[in-house]
């Protein structure tokens, strides 16, 4: 391969290039049955348990779609603000390569079921509207493995093996239209798209949208062109880009390898790029395919697809509510301002939240916690923050031990730590570390006289009016119980003894 | 339609991977204009009043429900790969000449 490894940096490429954006996302429906034939989609299972003389394309066998594959197309296709088909056809993509037994895919060519469309998605506190070109249905590959050669890709591999369980299973592809005039923030965009597009199918309950196990895949198209120049460049398509964080990386990657070819003279190809996890670059794969070289022609052995204009709007009116309406909804219940929405939204921590809510704490403190304490814990163990090994329920239970002046904030954050710890239960944990605020006012009277004693300097000058130095005693009482004495009553006592009233 | 060529034989074969000799370009070509010529005889009697068709039955919507049946076992599956391993279809190289 000749692939010049050459980088320019990201602010120089932007100073001397645009990027133009175009996003091709796949989703796998998370039907029951494959696409046109009865076997099962589950994730994992054995290697060819799942096929049939249909998905293996065997002589006679014929396909049948899935009504709740078209369903769940056209709901996505809604809910992406799409006009929906009156009638169109499957088509035949025809390739050779052994991921179809068939030697073609069942796809979409001209007809697609769902065209014109958009999405919003918001970026650093702006919202930048995505136009969706189309949103087709066909049916996924077989699963091939390389073997031989150094590196278990395609390329020197000596053979390949294939398992077709996967092949067959509903494939929905959406398109954007090319973005442009994202500028620096090429890159955000991309993630953000793919994220509020994944949160769309997961609202809608059409997939599980899990990119560790490819049933979201993204493909990222990027093109530059000088600044001020009207035509845009030739576009690279970018595979194998497996999270979230990936598509940033790609679109980034790409923009300063294109940048660094381009400022040197040189053309950019257009070619098929493999995005590698471990350096964030991407290497040539094979130069694309021409459409027409897919010889694409009307699937004769299955019928038109034609969906009744009141089916169509039945499903409009079930849509459920979308994730960005669901994000107004719950910015004006809590009352927090766009910043702090944007900020949750980025953490991940909008249904944690509304879960901790829902578990009856109010907003401000499922906030403060999930946020503050929980946010920093889970970004130290490089962990997303749903997958802390605490629920919504166990930090309600705190919340309502700190309101019943059972905890203060110090001896909650060190229940969380125990609950983090897997020392079980919020209350398991205030028990068996002995948390609980010392309120037991023999316990805190013997406490508060050992500091004043020790403390008679500070004591005196209480004595003598200067009623802020209590501080310092207060203080002395919570270092002395390990932070376990309840401050206020602490402070109320020591006056009471020390006869100074404010 | 026009004639068949030599390179769009050629460019045929390499999508289809198949192997051609030069005198099986000039065979195949030849065919392939007689059978193109023989269906585009279909045009002749399309008139502007008879839409394009795809298939030969009017009708639409015809779907299954999503229900899973029995698939095969994978011994079945298998049994006419010319070659498995690993309970998988082995098949030869992919992309030897192009990587």
């Amino acid at each position: 391969m000749a692939d010049t490894l050459a980088t320019m940096p990201f602010d120089e490429a932007l100073e001397r290039f645009e990027p133009v954006l175009g996003l091709e996302t796949h989703v796998e429906l998370g039907t029951t049955s494959k696409m046109f034939c009865g076997c099962r989609t589950t994730f994992g299972a054995p290697p060819n348990t799942h096929v049939c003389p249909v998905c293996l394309a065997l002589p006679g066998a014929l396909p049948v779609a899935n009504d709740k594959a078209i369903e769940s197309t056209i709901r996505i296709g809604l809910a992406l603000n799409c006009t929906i088909a009156e009638w169109c056809r499957f088509a035949r993509k025809n390739y050779f390569y052994p991921d179809m037994p068939k030697n073609y895919q069942i796809s979409q060519y001209d007809e697609p079921l769902c065209v014109n469309g958009y999405l919003d998605v918001e970026v650093g506190g702006s919202t930048v509207r995505v136009e969706i070109e189309r949103v087709h249905l066909e049916e996924d590959t077989g699963k091939s493995t390389h073997v031989g050669g150094a590196t278990g890709r395609i390329h020197g591999a000596d053979y390949s093996i294939v398992d077709y369980n996967r092949a067959g299973i509903p494939l929905v592809e959406i398109v954007t239209k090319p973005i442009p005039g994202t500028d620096r923030l090429a890159p955000e965009v991309a993630r953000a798209y793919v994220t509020e597009l994944r949160e769309l199918m997961r609202a809608l309950g059409v997939s599980d949208v899990r990119m560790e196990e490819g049933s979201l895949r993204c493909d990222v198209n990027v093109s530059l062109m000088p600044r001020g120049a009207s035509e845009w460049g030739t576009r690279t398509e970018t595979k194998n880009v497996n999270s979230l964080r990936s598509v940033e990386r790609a679109v980034r990657g790409e923009i300063e390898r294109q940048a660094a070819v381009l400022a040197d003279g040189g053309k950019i190809v257009q070619e098929t790029r493999h995005f590698h996890e471990d350096t964030g670059a991407t290497t040539s794969g094979r130069s694309k395919e021409e459409a027409q070289d897919y010889r694409y022609f009307p699937e004769p052995d299955l019928l038109p697809i034609a969906p009744a204009p009141e089916w169509i709007e039945e499903l409009r009116s079930e849509l459920p509510e979308l994730p960005s309406a669901r994000r107004r909804r719950l910015q004006a219940e809590w009352a927090v301002s766009d910043l702090d929405m944007a900020a949750m939204h980025n953490a991940g921590a909008i249904d944690l939240v509304e879960a901790t809510v829902a578990a009856g704490v109010p907003a401000a403190d499922a906030r403060k916690w999930w946020m503050g304490e929980l946010a920093r814990r889970a970004n130290e163990s490089g962990t997303a923050l749903a997958d802390l090994p605490i629920t919504p329920a166990q930090i309600a239970r705190v919340v309502e031990l700190v309101a019943s002046g059972a905890l203060n904030d110090k001896l909650a954050r060190q229940v969380l730590e125990g609950v983090l710890a897997g020392e079980g239960s919020p209350d398991e944990v205030v028990e068996a570390r002995g948390l609980r605020i010392v309120s037991d006012e023999g316990e805190l009277t013997s406490i508060i006289d050992q500091v004043l004693s020790a403390n008679a300097d500070a004591a005196d000058k209480v004595r003598a009016g200067k009623i802020a130095a209590v501080g310092a005693l207060v203080g002395g009482v919570m270092k002395a119980s390990r932070g376990k004495a309840d401050a206020g009553r602490a402070r109320e006592l020591i006056l009471e003894r020390l006869g100074v009233s404010e | 339609m026009s004639a068949i060529t030599r390179d769009e034989v050629a460019h045929l074969a390499r999508l289809s991977r198949l192997a051609l000799a030069d005198a099986e370009l000039d065979h195949y070509a030849t065919q392939l204009d007689a059978i193109i010529g023989a269906v585009a005889r279909v045009a002749e009697v399309a008139t502007d009043d008879v839409p394009p068709s795809s298939h030969a039955l009017p009708l639409t919507n015809v779907y299954r429900p999503d229900e899973t049946r029995p698939s095969l076992t994978p011994q079945q599956a298998l049994a006419a790969a010319p070659a498995v391993e690993d309970d998988r279809f082995r098949v030869p190289r992919i992309l030897g000449e192009e990587a």
